[in-house]
């Protein structure tokens, strides 16, 4: 039943030869204080440089409030940063927007229309026509374990299964690289465990590029190749770590000594972030620095 | 927070538990009842919510209604009660049966007026309502106009309108059409500001330009705004359409009412006032009708809860 798109092979993985597929160099984004004109500016980001190779998991860890979600609105062409360059497939100047598939943590489906009509958004925006589209998404439905609820509206549907839905809607809409920007964090831990697991499994299929925004480190080393820790607002990398895992992974692998050591690394680096700058209090202050 | 699987959950990642779980909930839907098993003080409360919308429980409004029409009776036929000032509700009915041919007629003169009326009201509500939501401009200099427009007394721009545009239909579409604009325009603009930035980023995200946002995601987001205004509305436009007839006019059930005062035939006037009350409540449900058959999907997810 798989489709050509969908059973992809296990696509070149960190091939190592040419440019990355998504390159960003020195991002700055500063903000206008919100409150008060003699605040100035508030810097969100702050000269912040990372690379995804083409096939690469990327998972970006960070205090609350650091910037992460700046920085995917950045890479998604939402918007400009102040300073700094993002390039896809080595072109800085390539338009991004339809072209990076940009998944938030809300599911965010809309609720007068059926599972299937939503997953095709995307596909809708850039004009494929219905038909050609609801295809597509028919195809992906089955893989992604949605068979059946093509036409179930979204009130009708499970936490775990609105998600998918939408994972469904981001592939569809631009699957080259995927940002997803904590898109578990919602769900309860049973169904998080579950679909961790699931987004493993597709993307090894898909041979999608994935960049994870999380703040579970667990969830960074299962799923990633590479895992960054940001700093606390201005964000930029403070540490960038392999993790020492074979593919295919399974959870019980995070027990191993050295995945272990590196866990106990990230968190202490996480946690050093965190108490430098207790995120919410940031805000508020105005970045007392 | 801890990502270790439960020991005795199986060990592939199945979602046959969701599409269970779901199905059981879609037969619910299906069958009628919006209560998911294990919880039956949910499908009561939304019976209730039903009938108190949609009038399927009259029962408590029959019983008054009908107390009161006693009340009245016995009232009006006391001795020291003057027919000619407050007729007894068989009175009126008498003159509802008598007149009916003649009070059919004027309904549909009446009814007439207050389509064209309301259909002009929601085209102008409508590209108002979204003009005001494309251009921040549009909306500081419009809005302070709008709420103006709305504290002008019909009272007196009625004969105005009446002077101006004449006895016809017109003047009464006028009127109707001011009476019923503001609250769509208001509701639509309010709706259409209130989608989900988070959603309007996602779909900037796909590529999606400013129309493509207004008529996938904003406009069908607004509809329970704007039906909302639309109910509003439909219940201001009898009384505007009876009013500007009651003014100046040749036909309709405001010049009715205004004929059978002069000549102090009140049964007639109550009868006429009536069927105004009639139309007013299937005008209503007409409209809730058409806001459930339209929205299949904000009845089916509860109201409000988006």
């Amino acid at each position: 039943m798989a489709t050509r798109e969908t059973a992809a092979p296990l696509a070149a993985r960190p091939a190592g030869a040419g440019a990355p597929l998504l390159d960003v160099r020195g991002v700055t984004m500063r903000f206008p204080a919100v409150r008060g004109r003699t605040g100035g500016t508030v810097t969100a980001l702050a000269d912040l440089s990372l690379v995804v190779a083409r096939g690469e998991f990327v998972a970006l860890v960070g205090p609350s409030g650091g910037g992460k979600s700046t920085l995917l609105s950045i890479i998604a062409g939402l918007d400009t940063p102040t300073a700094g360059s993002v390039a896809v497939d080595g072109d800085p100047q390539a338009p991004r927007l339809g072209r990076v598939g940009y998944m938030p943590q809300r599911d965010l489906l809309l609720p007068w229309r059926t599972a299937l009509d939503n997953a095709v958004a995307g596909l809708e925006v850039r004009g494929v026509p219905k038909a050609a589209a609801r295809e597509q998404a028919r195809a992906l439905f089955a893989d992604f374990g949605l068979a059946g609820f093509e036409r179930a509206y979204p009130h009708a549907l499970s936490g775990g299964m609105r998600q998918r839905v939408a994972f469904a809607r981001t592939v569809l809409a631009a699957r080259e690289l995927l940002l997803l920007d904590e898109p578990f964090g919602a769900l309860d831990a049973l169904t998080r465990a579950g679909l961790q697991r699931w987004l493993l499994d597709i993307w090894g299929r898909l041979g999608a590029t994935c960049l994870l925004v999380t703040h579970d480190v667990d969830e960074a080393l299962l799923l990633a190749d590479r895992v960054y820790v940001l700093t606390a607002r201005p964000g930029r990398v403070r540490l960038e770590r392999r993790v020492p895992l074979a593919r295919p992974r399974r959870l019980e692998a995070l027990a191993q000594l050295e995945v272990a050591a590196l866990k106990a690394e990230l968190l202490a680096a996480l946690l050093e972030e965190t108490s430098a700058a207790p995120g919410e209090r940031v805000d508020v202050e105005g970045a007392p620095r | 927070m801890s990502t270790e699987l439960d020991p005795r959950a199986p060990s592939t990642p199945s979602f046959a538990a969701d599409a269970r779980r779901v199905a059981r909930r879609d037969g619910h839907d299906t069958s009628g009842a919006a209560a998911p098993t294990g919880e039956p003080g949910q499908a009561g409360l939304a019976r209730l919510r039903l009938g108190g919308r949609l009038a399927l429980q009259p029962w408590p409004a029959l019983v008054l209604g009908a107390a009161l029409l006693l009340l009245w009776q016995w009232y009006a036929s006391r001795p020291e009660v003057d027919p000619l000032l407050l007729p007894a509700p068989t009175a009126v009915w008498t003159a509802l049966v008598a007149q009916r041919g003649i009070l059919w007629h004027h309904t549909l003169v009446t009814l007439g007026e207050t389509a064209a009326g309301f259909a002009a009201a929601l085209a102008a509500g409508f590209v108002l309502g979204a003009a005001i939501d494309f251009s921040w401009w549009l909306r500081r200099a419009s809005y302070p106009l709008l709420v103006a427009s709305q504290t002008i007394p019909i009272i007196a721009l009625a004969p105005l309108l009446v002077l101006w545009f004449g006895f016809g239909l017109t003047s009464k579409v006028i009127v109707v059409l001011l009476v019923c604009f503001f609250p769509i325009t208001v509701a639509l603009s309010d709706g259409l500001r209130s989608a989900d930035p988070e959603l309007l980023k996602l779909y900037r995200s796909f590529g999606a330009g400013r129309l493509r946002l207004f008529w996938s995601v904003r406009l069908p987001g607004a509809l329970p705004a704007l039906f909302s205004g639309i109910r509003i509305a439909i219940t201001y436009s009898i009384i505007g359409a009876i009013f500007s007839e009651y003014v100046g006019a040749s036909d309709g059930l405001g010049y009715y009412i205004e004929l059978k005062q002069h000549t102090f035939a009140t049964a007639g006037v109550i009868a006429a006032i009536v069927v105004t009350a009639l139309l007013s409540v299937a005008l209503f449900l007409l409209t809730a009708l058409v806001e459930r058959l339209a929205l299949p999907w904000y009845y089916a997810a509860g109201r409000g809860e988006h």
